[in-house]
């Protein structure tokens, strides 16, 4: 009977109490497990500008933003109970936060009509709008990310590669396996040699794998790493003495908490970027000043600033900014996931209107349409100083090679299409 | 007074030696049944159905499949997180390979893929036990894991290495896929569920697993008494291989649609339907369904109480939920070493003789 008690107590407290306000946004955060030091500070970045919003502008369009959190610990399983358990309450777009519940959003989100926003992750072809209706992939992808990465080794040597050896050091999993196929491409094309050395989940220990990188000694260390792993990966770097400046991390391996822990080490090391770094920014100050500063804030205040916290800041103002589109088009301030997944597919930021909204550079001016679901695919190099523990950009955001990622994205993009019974959007206007 | 067995008479030796022989269990056995499959399809949703009994029953399936092997069988497993993904990467390759076929019959044949995988693994067992068969599943469970991961054949070559289930239906209605109604992919995997623990049950009761448990008992007196033990070992690590193996067709087909090698079916996985088995009750075919119920149900419940009840901060609430059900475990082993099982025999031992207990 115990089991049947506890069916009856369930049963009624696990129909969740329906949310107040209108524009439910859920966050399948992770403040949690081995990945937790990536995503508590996208997590508060994302809490606190809503929460500005809230405070200060009363929401947007007169509706109060409510973002409703929910713990997945990275992990696929809880993804997507926070995913049934959210969807039925309103909400009108999904961040997976994960390249892994991405994949089971895709199918999902795409049946039940709600859009699907991977933040710079997921499933790279998902650019390709005509097939993927509901999902968008902005500001950048993967494979962009590793085309940046090739060019700027490229630069650095001189505008040449040939002979070279690259390593890709990757989370062995649906996210670490993005950019081989393009990293596979590239090394055609420009003549490198590609070593790809795969480390198992969670990745604290990589020993071996850095024996390996250094017997083969490979002239650049490309990294695809994500929570415990980042930083255990900079300590062996900064152990075996690899130069710094040589090993160049994906942008969810240049994070504060990735570096600090090698200490002086890690001084030089580099990772690709989105959006801008530093707290030179007005709307920043303002979170700082009327949410930081009176309490309201998400986590413990201490992410303000970091790259991840910027990131979640970026994608709460993307997502505000498509709110006001689809409020604007509808001329309702209550709008639905599908009114949402319009405005998100028309969505225009101008770099002015970034100035606008208190984020002057922070990221890429953003011009989607019906075919393409991601702009403006750059991305730029930052480095970290150790001892002024900051990350600066060291490069402008540069184009990745169009010419090899297209092909690709055409190709996988169909390809699902085909598999699926998808027949592609005719996006003429 | 009504639970006990005065007056309720049995005139057959069939009869005598069924499942349920008190009255009142099996009535109550029949009411579930009824509400499971006559009025839950109708009240389902989305979140029920993909939170909380599609995880239920689907590792209820690996909980009996794992019983098999360790309770019935003595045969201690670590592997059973390989053996999940054998049958997941069994039933994509041949629901991706015959996609005309009825996905039950490619959910089975997984089965029957794990079952041989799961015999290949059991032959150390015939020399080795304890600790050490441990060490030797674990190999299989990394093995495996490996493999699905390494070998672009398993997964068609798919950029990221996951596979996805592709729609497909039973009599004209979709069971995968993001089509599936939640009440379609609930009665297939209740259907299953229901299926397995009554075969486990039969089995158990039969000389079959009366020879597991002679072997698990004592395995030099039941060789002397005339069981085989090659036999009786390797059926159990096909039984059980067949069930864990259904159960992970069914945890990537119907439940997720789309798995990770690594991340589904890792060491953790292994682990988790161990404890189901240990607190539910090592060799019962209750025990499977409670420690399945309490292991998948309890966070869910401490989620939804912390979180939607009290308004807790959700990373908090994760972290008092680990306590809490670690918490819980330890206190159940130490109070009642044989599991919910044993509570619940406990229960019905008291419930005979109430309310005369003297």
């Amino acid at each position: 009977m115990r089991l049947k008690l506890l069916a009856a107590a369930a049963a009624t407290l696990m129909t969740v109490a329906p949310a107040m306000a209108e524009l439910v946004i859920p966050a399948l955060n992770y403040r949690t497990g081995a990945y937790a030091i990536s995503g508590i500070p996208f997590a508060d970045g994302f809490s606190d500008y809503m929460t500005l919003l809230n405070d200060r502008d009363g929401g947007i369009g007169g509706e109060k933003i409510n973002v409703m959190e929910c713990e997945t610990a990275y992990n696929t399983e809880k993804g997507v109970e926070c995913y049934e358990q959210t969807k039925g309450q309103g909400a009108l777009l999904y961040i997976p936060q994960s390249t892994g519940i991405t994949y089971q959003l895709i199918p999902k989100a795409s049946a039940d009509g709600i859009p699907v926003w991977s933040v710079a992750y997921g499933r790279t072809s998902a650019v390709n709008g005509k097939v993927f209706k509901w999902v968008f992939n902005l500001p950048v992808t993967y494979w962009d990310g590793a085309s940046v990465a090739v060019k700027y080794a490229m630069s650095e040597e001189g505008g040449s590669l040939k002979g070279k050896k690259i390593a890709l050091l990757y989370h062995n999993s649906a996210y670490g396996k993005e950019p081989i196929r393009t990293l596979e491409k590239l090394s055609e094309k420009h003549g490198f040699e590609l070593l790809q050395i795969a480390v198992d989940s969670p990745g604290q220990e990589q020993k071996s794998q850095w024996l390996q990188i250094r017997r083969e000694r490979p002239d650049y260390v490309l990294f695809w790493g994500w929570g415990v792993m980042n930083q255990v990966a900079v300590q062996e770097a900064a152990n075996i003495r690899f130069p710094m400046d040589k090993f160049i991390g994906v942008w969810w391996s240049g994070s504060e908490g990735d570096v600090l822990p090698a200490g002086a080490g890690a001084n030089g090391y580099k990772a690709l970027a989105f959006n801008g770094t530093g707290t030179d920014y007005p709307t920043l100050q303002a979170i700082k000043e009327q949410v930081i500063d009176a309490g309201k804030n998400a986590g413990d205040g201490t992410k303000w600033g970091e790259v991840g916290y910027n990131r979640g800041v970026y994608s709460a103002a993307v997502v505000a900014e498509a709110i006001r589109g689809a409020q604007a088009k509808t001329g309702k301030s209550a709008i639905t996931p599908s009114d949402m997944r319009d405005a998100m597919e028309a969505l225009d930021i101008s770099a002015d209107r970034f100035t606008e909204l208190g984020l002057k550079g922070m990221g890429g001016a953003i011009k989607l349409s019906c075919a393409v679901h991601s702009a403006p695919r750059q991305a730029a190099v930052q480095q970290w100083d150790a001892s002024a523990k900051a990350w600066s950009l060291i490069t402008d955001f540069m184009d990745p090679d169009f010419d090899v990622i297209d092909p690709l994205i055409e190709e996988d993009s169909m390809a699902y299409a085909k598999e699926n019974n998808i027949t592609p959007r005719d996006c003429k206007m | 007074m009504l639970y006990r067995e005065a007056g309720d008479f049995k005139t057959s030796y069939s009869a005598d030696s069924q499942t349920f022989p008190i009255r009142f269990d099996r009535w109550g056995y029949y009411v579930v049944l009824a509400l499971a499959f006559g009025v839950v399809p109708f009240l389902i949703n989305d979140y029920w159905a993909s939170a909380v009994l599609l995880p239920f029953l689907i590792y209820a399936i690996a909980a009996l499949g794992l019983n098999v092997l360790t309770g019935y069988c003595g045969q201690m497993s670590l592997g059973t997180g390989g053996f999940m993904a054998v049958g997941a990467y069994a039933c994509y390759k041949l629901m991706t390979s015959f996609p005309d076929v009825n996905i039950l019959i490619h959910v089975l044949l997984a089965g029957g893929v794990t079952a041989i995988v799961g015999v290949l693994f059991g032959l150390p067992s015939l020399r080795i036990k304890g600790f050490y068969l441990a060490v030797a599943t674990l190999a299989a469970q990394f093995f495996l894991v490996w493999l699905f991961n390494k070998v672009g054949w398993f997964y068609n070559y798919s950029a990221s290495g996951q596979i996805s289930a592709p729609t497909r239906e039973v009599f004209g209605i979709a069971v995968t896929g993001p089509e599936a109604s939640a009440a379609a992919k609930y009665l297939t995997c209740l259907s299953l569920a229901v299926l397995m623990a009554w075969i486990a049950r039969n089995m158990t009761r039969g000389s079959v697993g009366r020879k597991w448990m002679a072997i698990r008992d004592m395995d030099i007196a039941a060789e002397i008494i005339g069981v085989n033990p090659l036999a009786a070992k390797l059926s159990a690590f096909a039984v059980s291989s067949f069930f864990v193996g259904v159960s992970g067709a069914l945890f990537f087909s119907v439940y997720l649609g789309a798995v990770e090698v690594t991340e589904a079916f890792g060491i953790q996985k292994s682990f988790l339907v161990l404890f189901m088995v240990i607190i539910g009750g090592l060799g019962s075919i209750f025990g499977s369904f409670a420690g399945a119920a309490f292991i998948v149900l309890l966070p869910v419940f401490l989620k939804n109480v912390l979180v939607g009840g009290l308004g807790w901060a959700t990373d908090l609430a994760a972290h008092l939920e680990i306590m809490i059900l670690g918490g819980l475990i330890i206190t159940f082993l130490i109070l009642e070493p044989h599991g919910l099982a044993q509570l619940w025999r406990l229960t019905k031992e008291k419930l005979r003789l109430w309310p005369f207990p003297h």
